[in-house]
């Protein structure tokens, strides 16, 4: 038997505004855009890591009005979960998400616990850790 | 959620977000609230209300937390103060005491094995003091 992760989602508040900074920023492919409504669903995938796919999605979509609002709030409070990307090419990447505009929360540094790493916020709030392969 | 509301909601976490990276700097109220483009006592209602702490306490928190961490790897009371961006030991003193429900020294010196079996990210927000009430790892 085995087993591997297959979509992580992630919630921005608008889509349209997150994709430069997963595309041109962290270098992620969009892989799938799919609509309903006035709700979109955008898949992204990295080619080294085949099978992934990271998707985003507003915090509206399949949830009702108060759950998605209360969703958005947590998102623009900036205290939902934060997801972290591993590279082997860390000061590189930091630049190349720097570039979009993104606000940086850290400069990459040699942290006591061990990893070199780095921290973004995307345009919604979310917090994007970058951490050296 | 209306347009202005997540514009307050984002100004505030870029005030928080300030003071998470720059807690060991002198940073005061009205520095904190020209970040979130406010006025400092509308700022202190505003951000007591979506993060629960005043902005003065959330910062005294932060600082008391890694000062933990610090008296945790053996660094002594006083470097430690010093390093979180406290200038008075005897105010830090108190302000730890108040906050973790011991003293810097009582801290510093006594076993933290459940603390040292954990990830290092776990332990950071599992040590963040949260009120005298709590138990301490």
């Amino acid at each position: 038997m085995d087993i591997s992760l297959q979509y992580s989602h992630i919630t921005v508040n608008d889509v349209d505004e997150a994709i430069p900074f997963y595309r041109d920023g962290l270098g992620l492919r969009v892989e799938n855009d799919v609509a309903s409504g006035e709700h979109r669903w955008v898949t992204l995938a990295s080619d080294t890591q085949p099978g992934l796919g990271i998707v985003l999605s507003d915090p509206h979509a399949g949830r009702s009005e108060a759950d998605g609002n209360a969703m958005q709030e947590l998102l623009t409070k900036g205290v939902l979960p934060m997801t972290v990307f591993s590279t082997s090419d860390l000061d590189g990447l930091f630049e190349q998400v720097r570039a979009t505009g993104a606000e940086v929360l850290q400069e990459p540094i040699d942290q006591p616990w061990g990893p070199k790493d780095c921290a973004f916020r995307d345009p919604s709030g979310n917090m994007i850790r970058l951490s050296q392969r | 959620m209306k347009p202005y509301e997540l514009e307050v909601l984002t100004a505030l976490r870029r005030a928080k977000d300030m003071i998470d990276r720059d807690y060991a700097k002198p940073l005061d109220v009205p520095t904190m609230a020209a970040k979130a483009m406010m006025s400092p006592a509308h700022f202190s209602r505003q951000f007591k209300a979506t993060y629960g702490q005043s902005p003065y306490a959330y910062m005294m928190t932060r600082r008391i937390e890694r000062s933990m961490a610090l008296l945790r790897s053996g660094m002594s009371v006083t470097d430690a103060c010093m390093e979180v961006g406290c200038t008075s030991l005897g105010s830090f003193s108190t302000s730890f005491t108040q906050i973790t429900g011991e003293s810097p020294s009582g801290y510093r010196n006594r076993e933290h094995t459940a603390v040292e079996a954990m990830p290092a990210c776990i332990a950071k927000s599992v040590t963040r003091p949260k009120s005298t009430r709590v138990q301490r790892y």
